[in-house]
């Protein structure tokens, strides 16, 4: 298969396509224009349905209606106006709907800037919107993984019949690199849905409703849904880790920071750094269990991220209290370097130590 | 081999696709490429850059901190840039529109008229184009054929005329740049 040199945004709208959507609805926002752009484009070649609708909250009830309908769907928006879909999407998550909603970050809060930032990590591991629900959280950190877990999160989204969200920044949505695609899914080849509202004629009613009333009954729905998170937390977490085995310290990045991470941890390791990476490629479920265990056996994590310390929660979390957890972080859209994050890392090596401690166990 | 490299000039010189050219041709030629560009409200006549990395290893990081050679096409990138490259690094000037001088001595300079060569060609937009071929023989990253060829597959290539002038431009710029690394 030959590899395809592309920018970020417009592999996500690629890999939907042949992830079997066929609808697309959304509000421009820079920095991922690219993605009504080429979808618009797109979808027509493939019989599809593109709406620029006339605001967020328009599009991510589009959204909500043709997942009502069983079509595969997706909106895509950045960090305001992912703000401006929250309300839909506890409503998606209330009726159990499948969808797929991509925010690249920028920087915040407010209207704030155009420029890459991870900024929503709360909002869109806590929730973001109202009620007790959960999204599952997906980081790709180059443009051949926004790829794949693209049309992974059309499959978990069909599977639990849950939102599913791609949680990029706009440098991931602006950066090129070669992407190799799978061949497309034709959307009358996937599993027929038997809840969808596609007219009752020759079949009982069926209605999809999140207003629940009677306490009980919500109560009820409330550890349904309970139950299917602790399904998703059991079975989906998904991580990486890089240059562990060794490691005294283990930087914890997700995304963008991520691979900037990597440049850093390259750098140090050439002077004889024992430093690894643990990337979370699901936020949620966020991995807790194999972070536990090098925290258990390094002691020492170090948070990166492009924000002032989100995800760093989830990283204390994690260590319960085994061991140090530091922070380092660029809020604001600023892009970090390689440089930087390799002084930070050399900053609490060498102050812990680390050069002189013994050596770890090895870990299988 | 890894060659992370930044290319910067104003809006409407063809920063982009010269990154973009860099980064279709060594994907092409099997190379691992990651292309980086600065986005904000640019527009023509603004500054514009973006940051290329090729390497035979998966890439790490697509912000290089110390780029190994800056692309400069005009004086506002010289400011910007020229403190950003690494030390032994290569500096590549338009020195049609460069004239700053600049102050560190440790790095390999290579001025090369790519304006005044494209005007000579009878296309000023083709400068960008010039560079690339000066880029390729200064760089000695890939040859000269490969950049042709990939230039059919971009919009420097969509017309057979514009292709065969663009191809020509690379030459062009080899040459001069091979002139201009002679004379040191």
């Amino acid at each position: 298969m030959t590899k395809r040199l592309m920018r970020g945004s417009h592999v996500l709208g690629e890999a939907a396509v042949r992830a079997g959507c066929r609808y697309y609805f959304g509000y421009p926002i820079t920095p991922q224009n690219e993605v009504p752009e080429y979808m618009s484009g797109r979808l027509l070649e493939v019989g599809g349905t593109f709406v620029q609708a006339e605001s967020e909250v328009a599009s991510i009830n589009m959204v909500m209606g043709a997942a009502m309908a069983g079509a595969r769907v997706m909106t895509t928006s950045s960090s305001p106006g992912v703000s401006l879909k929250q309300e839909g999407i506890s409503y998606l998550a209330g009726l159990e709907l499948p969808a797929v909603i991509a925010n690249m970050m920028r920087g915040g809060p407010g209207l704030g800037n155009i420029a890459p930032a991870q900024g929503d990590y709360f909002q869109a591991t806590r929730g973001g919107g109202h009620g007790d629900y959960r999204c599952i959280v997906l980081a790709p950190a180059s443009c051949q993984e926004l790829c794949d877990l693209t049309l992974r999160a059309f499959d978990l989204a069909d599977k639990y019949r849950n939102p599913v969200m791609i949680l990029g920044d706009g440098m991931m949505g602006q950066m090129m690199e070669p992407v190799e695609f799978p061949e497309p899914i034709d959307p009358a080849s996937l599993p027929a849905k038997d809840w969808t509202l596609t007219g009752a004629a020759g079949r009982p009613q069926r209605t999809i409703l999140s207003l629940l009333l009677d306490p009980k009954v919500l109560e009820a729905h409330n550890y349904k849904l309970t139950r299917k998170y602790d399904a998703i937390t059991r079975a989906e977490q998904d991580w990486e880790t890089y240059l562990c085995d060794d490691a005294r310290l283990v930087v914890v990045a997700f995304g963008t920071a991520a691979r900037i991470a990597k440049g850093a941890i390259k750098r140090v390791r050439e002077m004889g750094v024992k430093v690894g990476l643990f990337r979370p490629k699901t936020l949620w479920p966020f991995p807790y269990q194999p972070l536990a265990e090098l925290a258990r056996d390094t002691r020492h994590l170090l948070a990166f991220e492009m924000n002032s310390g989100q995800m760093v929660e989830d990283v204390r979390l994690a260590a319960a209290g085994q061991g140090e957890v530091y922070f380092y972080g660029r809020p604001g859209g600023v892009i970090p370097t390689p440089d930087e994050v390799a002084h930070q890392i050399s900053h609490y090596y060498y102050g812990a130590g680390l050069d002189q401690a013994a050596a770890v166990a090895h870990r299988a | 081999m890894t060659l992370k490299s930044v290319f910067a000039g104003f809006g409407g010189q063809g920063v982009l696709m010269m990154g973009y050219l860099l980064a279709l041709t060594s994907m092409r030629q099997g190379k691992n490429v990651t292309y980086l560009p600065a986005y904000g409200a640019e527009v023509r006549g603004g500054t514009a850059n973006c940051t290329v990395v090729v390497s035979d290893e998966e890439i790490a990081s697509p912000v290089a901190s110390n780029p190994d050679i800056a692309v400069v096409m005009n004086n506002p990138s010289l400011m910007k840039f020229s403190n950003l490259v690494r030390s032994g690094g290569t500096l590549l000037i338009n020195s049609s529109l460069v004239e700053s001088k600049i102050g560190r001595t440790d790095l390999n300079l290579v001025p090369v008229p790519v304006s005044d060569l494209a005007h000579e060609l009878g296309e000023d937009r083709s400068a960008n184009v010039v560079m690339m071929g000066a880029f390729v023989a200064v760089t000695g990253l890939l040859n000269l054929d490969a950049f042709k060829e990939a230039l059919a597959e971009t919009n420097l290539g969509k017309k057979p005329k514009v292709l065969e002038l663009n191809r020509k431009a690379l030459e062009v710029g080899a040459a001069a740049a091979r002139q201009a690394l002679g004379k040191e």
